[in-house]
């Protein structure tokens, strides 16, 4: 049992006043983000991110982290008591939520959301710190091709379970990647794609992607979508605390069916949003109330909720253990470790024990935090959400904007936020998934020089992808994913051919 | 009616809102469209989105070849990755053209990319925005930001003018001991700050 030796052990390093303190500050900075709209746990991180520079890495990503537990627990809140998603994965909370709000069981519904995301998020965590030391060991072994292999499979998944157009995936996804190689060539030191630009030299930061995309595409969406919030007014005592606490073991079957959906899909790159909806989905199909989802069931607000924070926590895994991030979120993360000085991969558990430890433990407290936080401060949060939004919608620009700026002091940055912020709302109307784009930008060059890396060993031969059984299976699973969709649209042409002579 | 420019919109400068005296009813009805027109199909937009991929593609193609996706004695050259890059996006691309052109052959599934009103409504964001990222650039950004908040404010949201300043300068000033006082981080600052000593 090394691995409850190291948890103890970073206990021991998280539970300074300093770090809970900023675990405090995290997770009520991310339940504002996850309630304002155009502020979502990617480009919240990415605004603060240059905030933590000066910290030391592992209270830095202990704020950081808990931004994101924030953000995820503040997704339940506008999609309950307003019937807005302040998140993409919340929006299955709105189908019993807000159901449950409008019967006067706000308080009830709103129980039972934190209380099932901190199930599914404690569930993940514990996965997590028996698993990823396991995954990381074994990742040791890999080589340049292996690694190229998993980022194959990350992206190629992407592929094979978009629900929109895989080709449209597979041209944001480059666009991502194409991105990613602007700037100077860290090998041979060439300039690439920067057409005779020098501010171009730098590279794009997929920081200020993340801003832009994710911000500013979004307060244009909102505008166009014209939305108002009108809500529902939330009072959360402790006897309806307690009262739904009583009911909540009534879901164990539920939670613990959420609890695997969301795993598996945070580990996998699918992500929260759609370990969500499975989760639903799934509950209404077996549950006795299936009849009653819809119309304010609690079960409906538990089975989303739980399976979206097991994601959502579940997604830091792959990105702790070999360096490749399960969610834009991740991504961001990712991107923090690489900026405060250290290298993301299997080799971190081993180099950086306390960093990782630490930050697993944070996992643990931040969410008991967090709990603590969003049951006793729900009032105030629903008030900011009736600040106007010509009020609101400044100033997340002004704020985006500063973040951008801050990312590398440049001016360029925020012109580029800003085309960022169009392009985002053209892709979004468009359904251009926008996570492959950006985990492209953040691991292209990581990619890339495994890729290199791989066909110097070969002299250029791609068989080095088949060379032994671990590469040549991961490298076989990541073409079958590719290729998914257009089996299935052989088949499903196939089977309207059969349907159309009957 | 015969509209001189063929575009459904009075032309530039001449008959105003504002222009009483000759008023035309008629025009004034094709400058008031109603708000749910579509101004662009979404099938336009597929196409001159797959269409700008393309010849984003073409573009990185064309510079990977330019400084070598080949191999040289040492292994891959600089382009050699990102020539594949620009392939993909050129194929996949090119199949969204092709079916966002045949989806435009078929008129029936035209749908609407965005609507007038919802389209203003996105500018009104969007253009006070650029305005607001050039004031970054010429006065620095807490006089930018204030001014912007403020005028937002005003002319969008309808507020009163002293409660539309006191927000923006209570932000700005706000950003200003954050950033400047506690984080010592420096932004972008204008003359009215090098005046007052920063």
């Amino acid at each position: 049992m090394a691995e409850l030796q190291s948890l103890l052990n970073g206990f021991a390093i998280a539970l300074t006043w300093y770090n809970i303190l900023l675990m405090f500050i995290g997770i009520t900075l991310g339940v504002l983000i996850g309630v304002l709209p155009g502020l979502g746990g990617a480009n919240g991180i990415a605004i603060l991110l240059p905030l933590t520079f000066t910290m030391s890495p592992t209270s830095a990503i202990i704020m950081l982290s808990c931004i994101y537990w924030g953000a995820l627990f503040g997704g339940a809140i506008t999609s309950i008591l307003f019937n807005i998603p302040g998140e993409p994965w919340s929006v299955a909370t709105t189908f019993d939520g807000y159901p449950m709000a409008q019967q006067g069981r706000a308080g009830e519904a709103l129980t039972a959301a934190f209380t099932g995301s901190f199930v599914g998020a404690l569930v993940a965590v514990v996965m997590i710190t028996f698993l990823a030391p396991m995954v990381a060991r074994f990742a040791l072994q890999f080589g340049p091709p292996e690694y190229f292999a998993v980022y194959l499979l990350a992206f190629c998944s992407f592929v094979g379970m978009s629900k929109g157009s895989p080709w449209k995936t597979i041209a944001a996804m480059m666009l991502g990647f194409a991105l990613a190689a602007v700037g100077m060539d860290t090998v041979t030191g060439q300039l690439r794609l920067t057409f005779g630009s020098m501010e171009l030299m730098r590279g794009f930061d997929f920081l200020i992607a993340v801003i832009g995309l994710f911000g500013i595409g979004e307060i244009l969406l909102t505008m166009e979508e014209g939305l108002e919030f009108k809500g529902k007014k939330a009072k959360i005592s402790a006897r309806v605390v307690l009262d739904t606490w009583k009911q909540m073991p009534r879901f164990w079957a539920t939670s613990i069916r959420s609890c695997l959906i969301g795993c598996w899909m945070g580990i996998t790159p699918g992500g929260a949003t759609p370990a969500s909806f499975m989760s639903y989905g799934v509950a209404r199909q077996i549950s006795k109330n299936g009849k009653n989802f819809g119309k304010g069931e609690m079960e409906g607000v538990v089975a989303p909720e739980t399976a979206a924070h097991a994601a959502g926590t579940s997604a830091l895994l792959p990105m702790l253990a070999l360096g490749i991030p399960g969610s834009p979120t991740a991504a961001v993360l990712l991107g923090g470790l690489l900026i405060w000085g250290l290298q993301p991969g299997p080799l971190l558990f081993v180099e950086q024990p306390d960093f990782v430890w630490g930050l697993i433990a944070s996992m643990y407290l931040g969410n008991i935090v967090g709990l603590i936080v969003v049951l006793t401060t729900v009032p105030f949060f629903a008030a900011i959400l009736r600040v106007p939004f010509s009020i609101i919608a400044p100033v997340i620009i002004v704020v985006c904007a500063i973040g951008a700026y801050t990312v590398n002091n440049a001016m360029l940055d925020v012109w580029l936020m800003m085309l960022f912020g169009v392009v985002g709302y053209v892709f979004k109307k468009l359904d251009y998934p926008m996570a492959p784009m950006v985990l492209a930008l953040v691991l292209g060059d990581r990619a890339e020089d495994s890729f290199r890396q791989s066909m110097l060993m070969s002299q250029g031969s791609v068989t080095i992808l088949w060379s032994n059984w671990l590469v040549g299976s991961i490298t076989a699973v990541a073409l079958a994913l590719l290729f998914w969709p257009l089996w299935q649209a052989i088949v499903g042409r196939r089977r309207r051919a059969v349907a159309g002579q009957a | 009616m015969v509209d001189p420019n063929g575009t459904g919109l009075p032309p530039e400068g001449s008959q105003g809102h504002a222009c009483a005296p000759d008023h035309d009813p008629d025009r004034e009805r094709v400058g008031a469209a109603p708000a749910t027109q579509p101004v662009v199909t979404t099938s336009t937009m597929e196409i001159v989105v797959a269409g700008l991929f393309l010849l984003f593609g073409v573009g990185v193609m064309y510079d990977s070849y330019r400084i070598g996706a080949r191999w040289a004695i040492d292994g891959p050259q600089s382009g050699y990755f990102p020539f594949y890059i620009g392939a993909l996006i050129c194929l996949s691309s090119s199949v969204l053209l092709v079916q966002g052109v045949r989806q435009r052959m078929r008129v029936s599934t035209r749908g609407s990319f965005v609507q007038r009103g919802p389209l203003s409504d996105v500018l009104k964001v969007l253009i006070p925005a650029v305005g607001y990222v050039l004031g970054i650039q010429l006065i620095g950004v807490y006089v930018a930001s204030a001014v912007y908040i403020a005028l937002f404010m005003v002319f969008i949201g309808r507020f009163r003018a002293l409660r539309s300043t006191l927000v923006g300068v209570g932000v700005a000033a706000f950003t200003f001991v954050l950033f400047e006082l506690w984080f010592r981080i420096p932004l972008p600052k204008g003359f009215l700050e090098r005046a007052a000593g920063f």
